[in-house]
């Protein structure tokens, strides 16, 4: 990684963003980059979307505001329509296809589809589909060691909700596998 | 009999006007805290209105405190000293107008402090204004025709308000317009002190008083005032008394 | 972004992802703050929320007031009691709390105030801002009074300056302000928590009301009717304080001002966005730096007078409308023109913002 990377990951409440982009952090955290992070708060998170973003850096981080986002993780078609627009030019795109209906329409992103609640569904709890879109994102682009990811599945969740460790572990894979057999 | 001062209070000469009420309510108070011997673990607030300057006649710790806001501090100082005995004395404009929002929730909460409320049924450092426990009818610098002519309501009653609250252990009207009604204002005055050293929680002794300089009467009719007019719209007795 | 594992308050040596809001909540904690009073408003719900669930882990006292103004309040009595006590707010409720902070400055007790401030007037929006400037170093409340105001640009600075307050707060015995904003408040970033420790030597707190037990009574208070010129005395040692502290706390960061023929100045989140246009600058060849008051009030005057003794130019920039500007051009006595970059209303700039500014006024 060259410069800064800005990302957003956006869907209903309840997809888990917010937790989605506190494990990227973390996982950022131990390769020992420099992130910033915000989450949507107040009458932003009524109704629509919530997002949370993340900057990520190899040096100093001066703003943590994401206006343009180089990376966007979208989980359903709300987040799809208000985040498409706002994209920085030649970005990339992560849709979820089980919640999203149309196609991405910018030519020049990158996009990378994945049927992330379908496979989350397969794997038994739809809940960790913002994890299933999360190692489709890292499957593709390599910016982090799945060891990383996985160790902050386990920090986050070893103290109060240690059951969930397994199958969001599953799902980080499982969405990551997606992107090799692409 | 010997009259003294109690050591509560300090040997010094009040500004009250002839014939007003708050002398004989704070000397209650300190005779009270005399009795309890609480003096040195006593912190009492002081108001906005006539009795801002209670610190220059109690001989205990004492915070003035912004208009209305004596619950919210005495809040503040009975969290940090739980074991510390925490009293306000408040006049009807600081307590049922300004500091509305302020005395609900502090009875609410079931703050373990003791209120003493003196009403007036007036404004009286500020020249006789209106208060919310001005009657109706009742003639004061901003209602000239009398109160009710001008849509201000009527008189905000505060035990009775206070009475619904879950949060109240103690509510009591008194008033100090006859021997009689003195003696049993120190006996309220106590039990609501005594009732914060047994963390029995929330207690306010509201106290009709006399105040003949705004009233723009004669002390003896001041103390008819009371007996007559106020005592009708505000009934004497015991609104709460929990266990 | 953490709330679901908020950490407790033995997490010293740590590496903290907490939001700003949070951060500050356990900094305080930290430095041994057992009282806080606050009611909820937007950007800011993290710190009362978060201060509920520290304080009974530590034995303090947390009360979600029923106003600002009793929250203000509440503070005013619990530092009457000697206790390390603070509250929060954002913009519309810390002008409720106005009344409050003239009569704590006035009786002169310690406590922390901190404005996570919001886009106004009036309700505004839930943005961040830094349209509280004024209010927080020229008053806010009535009467002659001043407040220590500090501005962090980071998580780091924050966890710090938050622990700091404190100790001015009792050195001095002055509320102390921590003037944030709703992005500093909302961001996370790690941190490495760090222990207290005083930076001052702090005094015995002679003023406290525990009761009068083998000592006198004491009175705090703020009126002043008699003799005449009791309040003037009063304020002329209320000066005279505020003449020591500005003389012995004032913070200043200069970045790259040395040779900077363009300087840039500003406060709080936006000087720290403003550090990235002057990389970029730096990059195209341009000689910018930055001089960025970590003190509001006091205001650290001679260090912009050096800087305007040095470059060419300023630029202020803030997230209102023209507000520190004011003081910038006070400090150097518009010996050097003041250029401007800012707006009221959740305008936040972008290093390339600042960027294309710099661009645009550099060589003229």
């Amino acid at each position: 990684m060259t410069k800064e990377m800005k990302l957003v990951i956006a869907g209903f409440g309840g997809q888990g963003v917010v937790v989605a982009g506190n494990i990227l952090a973390r996982a950022c955290m131990a390769e020992g980059k420099n992130i910033t992070g915000m989450v949507s708060y107040g009458a932003e998170m009524r109704g629509g979307t919530a997002n949370s973003t993340i900057v990520i850096s190899d040096t100093w981080i001066a703003s943590p505001i994401v206006e343009k986002p180089d990376v966007a993780i979208v989980l359903n078609q709300p987040s799809l329509d208000k985040f498409e627009e706002r994209m920085a030019p030649k970005g990339l795109i992560v849709i979820n296809t089980s919640m999203t209906e149309r196609e991405v329409e910018r030519a020049d992103l990158e996009v990378i589809k994945v049927n992330a609640t379908e496979i989350a569904h397969q794997l038994g709890n739809v809940r960790v589909a913002n994890i299933v879109a999360l190692g489709a994102f890292l499957g593709h682009t390599h910016i982090l060691e799945m060891s990383s990811m996985i160790g902050a599945i386990e920090a986050l969740f070893s103290q109060k909700k240690p059951g969930l460790i397994e199958i969001n572990d599953k799902a980080l894979r499982a969405g990551a596998e997606v992107m090799v057999n692409a | 009999m010997e009259f003294k001062k109690p050591t509560s209070l300090l040997d010094v000469p009040t500004h009250y006007c002839p014939g007003c009420g708050h002398g004989i309510v704070q000397r209650l108070v300190g005779e009270v805290i005399d009795e309890l011997g609480i003096r040195e673990k006593t912190i009492g607030t002081a108001p906005v209105g006539c009795a801002v300057l209670l610190y220059d006649y109690f001989d205990c710790d004492i915070i003035e405190c912004s208009h209305g806001r004596s619950p919210a501090v005495a809040t503040g100082i009975k969290r940090v000293l739980p074991d510390r005995v925490v009293f306000t004395y408040q006049g009807d404009g600081d307590l049922a107008a300004i500091g509305t929002a302020e005395t609900i929730h502090v009875a609410n909460r079931g703050e373990n402090i003791t209120i003493i409320f003196v009403n007036n049924a007036i404004y009286g450092m500020t020249g006789g204004q209106m208060a919310p426990t001005t009657i109706t009818g009742q003639r004061t610098t901003t209602t000239q025709e009398g109160r009710g002519q001008n849509q201000e309501g009527p008189p905000l009653k505060v035990c009775e308000l206070l009475a619904s609250l879950d949060g109240v252990t103690y509510l009591e009207r008194v008033a100090v317009s006859t021997p009689k009604d003195i003696m049993r204002a120190k006996k309220a005055v106590k039990k609501a002190f005594q009732n914060q050293i047994d963390e029995k929680g929330f207690s306010l002794v509201e106290v009709l008083s006399m105040c003949p300089t705004d009233w723009k009467v004669s002390s003896t009719a001041a103390v008819d005032f009371v007996n007559n007019e106020m005592k009708e719209v505000f009934p004497l007795g015991v609104f709460k008394d929990e266990k | 972004m953490s709330a679901t594992t908020a950490p407790g308050h033995t997490e010293t040596g740590k590496k903290l992802l907490l939001k700003g809001n949070e951060l500050m909540v356990r900094a305080a904690i930290e430095a041994g703050c057992r009282f806080f009073a606050g009611y909820p408003i937007t950007p800011q719900n993290e710190v009362p929320e978060y201060m509920s669930q520290l304080m009974p882990k530590v034995g303090g006292t947390f009360v979600q007031a029923e106003s600002e103004i009793a929250a203000i309040n509440m503070i005013f009595g619990a530092s009457a009691a000697g206790a390390r006590c603070m509250t929060s707010s954002s913009s519309p409720g810390i002008s409720l709390k106005q009344e409050g902070i003239s009569y704590i400055a006035s009786a002169e007790l310690p406590c922390v105030i901190a404005n996570v401030q919001r886009g106004g007037p009036g309700l505004g929006n839930i943005r961040a801002s830094q349209a509280d400037y004024f209010q927080a170093v020229k008053g806010g409340g009535h009467g002659d009074y001043r407040l220590i105001v500090l501005a962090p640009a980071s998580l780091d600075e924050l966890q710090d300056l938050t622990m700091n307050a404190f100790d001015y707060a009792d050195y001095y015995r002055n509320p102390v302000m921590i003037l944030a904003d709703g992005l500093l408040g909302q961001m996370a970033e790690p941190v490495d928590a760090r222990p207290y420790e005083p930076i001052l030597e702090l005094p015995e707190k002679d003023f406290v009301l525990d009761g009068c037990k083998g000592r006198e009574a004491r009175v705090i208070k703020t009126l002043f009717l008699r003799p005449p010129k009791a309040l003037v005395t009063h304020n002329m040692r209320l000066q005279k304080k505020y003449e020591t502290i500005a003389s012995e706390l004032q913070l200043c960061e200069n970045v790259q001002t040395d040779d900077a023929e363009l300087v840039i100045a500003a406060y709080g989140m936006t000087a720290r966005i403003a550090k990235g246009a002057v990389d970029m600058a730096r990059q195209a060849g341009m000689k910018v730096g930055l001089i960025r008051p970590i003190t509001l009030w006091p205001f650290p005057g001679p260090a912009f007078m050096e800087v305007a003794g040095t470059a060419k130019k300023l630029l202020v920039v803030e997230m209102s409308s023209g507000q520190f500007i004011e003081d910038v051009k006070l400090a150097t006595e518009c010996n050097i023109p003041v250029e401007f970059l800012g707006m009221g209303g959740g305008w936040y700039p972008t290093p390339e913002n600042i960027f294309e500014k710099i661009s645009a006024i550099y060589d003229k």
